[in-house]
């Protein structure tokens, strides 16, 4: 993985992507150490986004490595017109690795292509944002010991969704059986179906949650968006029906957990944050290692 | 009798771009660039075609193109058909064939994309050749048929 970019999911490799979460959990356990010492990080964030920054800044700040970036880019060059390629070449000659974060799609494939050094894609538009799907992953096999033939539900906004969408590709790695929950509008693309018929992997497409939920491993729950709806009516009609409330959650497994990007809105009812199935605040944490362990490991120090 | 002949003048050397759907006449000249050449160019548009319903034919003396250069005329022509001519005669005859790889001539049907955006030269790789799938390399999403614009 030594000085390779991770701008798309699909850039690593399933054993790549179980090193990452071998790290993490290294991590985990020790997440002080000095082995960024006298490095150099570049955080780009041509759009705001505090949560990811922080969590890449607490990453690189617990390891001894120095940051140096912005966090809009109102601030800076690129607001006075400087294009993308200008602004990676000059980054490039002060850092070690550039973390980016960038409204355009495909904006990291080029700093990827542009950069002299390595660059790790925060999210780029509605495209890619692979840290977080690494994040997932990691948090999907520590609560299930396992990433092998779990039954993943995604609820919500599959059609826009890039959280789910990069999830898939990734878990279909790993004899996933997925449960597709969601309004008319918003159904999971035919391309990634597509995809799953090609691995031959099973897949269940309902708008009805309770009938299949007791089978569950993971709950991936994701924000459905007012402005996604062609019709607000259709979106008024909708809105309360993908709500996870916590007496849907009795009968389900016990090592059942509800995961969920962050920030949510209103899909998840405040009463499942004190049940021990929920599991997205600790997700959020789990950022921390996971980003960790993909730095390090591009940088060749782990 | 005169019509047809001013139609299809005979050249002595170059290439005959026949087969072309009439609606993709000036993207073939586009793609082609063959408003910068200096050489004798014949255009005929909106002919009868049997096949196509209407075609347009473009002929060109003392052109010979590569195959990499003529294939990417199969985007919006894959029905193309090329003549080489020599000396007046046909010494050979080609199809298009729809590349692996597109590096320019195309935009990315997506609005956000960089290369929309930016001073990006857009680069695709075909998915499909039959039914025509672009992808773009930068944002990931799929250009089709129906929304192809030439640059
Ligand atoms: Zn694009």
């Amino acid at each position: 993985m030594k000085n390779k970019s991770l701008v798309s999911i699909t850039d690593f490799t399933r054993d790549e992507y179980l090193r990452i979460l071998e790290l993490a959990a290294e991590f985990e356990k020790n997440p002080r150490q000095n082995i960024l010492s006298g490095y150099v990080i570049a955080t780009l964030f041509f759009e705001p986004s505090t949560r990811t920054r922080l969590s890449f800044e607490s990453a690189v700040s617990g390891l001894g490595g120095k940051i140096i970036g912005f966090s809009e880019s109102a601030s800076t060059s690129a607001s006075k017109g400087e294009t993308l390629y200008d602004t990676i070449k000059m980054v490039s000659n002060y850092s070690d690795l550039i973390v980016m974060r960038h409204p355009l799609e495909g904006s990291a494939r080029l700093a990827s292509e542009v950069a002299s050094v390595p660059v790790v894609n925060a999210g780029d538009g509605a495209n890619q944002h692979p840290t977080q799907t690494l994040l997932d992953l990691y948090s999907i096999q520590k609560t299930q010991k396992t990433l092998d033939n779990l039954k993943i539900f995604m609820v919500g906004d599959l059609k826009y969704g890039r959280t789910v969408h990069s999830l898939l590709m990734a878990m279909s790695q790993f004899n996933t059986t997925f449960f597709f929950i969601s309004p008319e509008e918003l159904k999971m693309p035919d391309g990634y179906k597509m995809h799953l018929d090609q691995k031959g992997l099973e897949y269940y497409e309902t708008n009805d949650f309770s009938e299949y939920v007791r089978e569950a491993d993971i709950i991936y729950m994701t924000r459905v968006q007012q402005e996604r709806f062609t019709d607000p009516i259709e979106y008024e009609r909708v809105k309360n029906a993908y709500v996870l409330r916590r007496n849907m959650l009795e009968g389900t497994k016990e090592n059942m957990k509800v995961l969920h990007p962050l920030p949510r809105v209103n899909e998840i009812h405040t009463d499942v944050d004190t049940s021990p199935q929920a599991y997205y605040f600790e997700q959020a944490l789990n950022g921390v290692f996971t980003r960790q362990a993909i730095i390090t490991s591009i940088l060749g120090i782990k | 009798m005169k019509d047809k002949q001013l139609v299809v003048s005979a050249i002595k050397n170059g290439t005959v771009i026949d087969h072309v759907p009439a609606t993709a006449l000036f993207n073939v000249v586009t793609i082609l660039k063959l408003d910068k050449l200096e050489t004798m160019v014949t255009f005929g548009n909106n002919l009868g075609s049997k096949k196509l319903g209407k075609k347009g034919i473009i002929k060109l003396s003392e052109v010979f193109f590569k195959d990499d250069d003529i294939n990417k005329i199969a985007l919006v022509a894959p029905s193309a058909k090329l003549n080489i001519i020599r000396n007046y005669e046909v010494v050979e005859k080609k199809v298009v064939e729809v590349p692996d790889e597109i590096i320019g001539i195309v935009k990315c049907v997506n609005p956000k994309c960089i290369t929309n955006n930016q001073p990006v030269t857009t680069r695709f790789s075909v998915v499909s050749k039959k039914e025509i799938k672009l992808r773009c390399h930068y944002c990931e999403k799929i250009t089709n048929s129906e929304n192809i614009e030439i640059i």
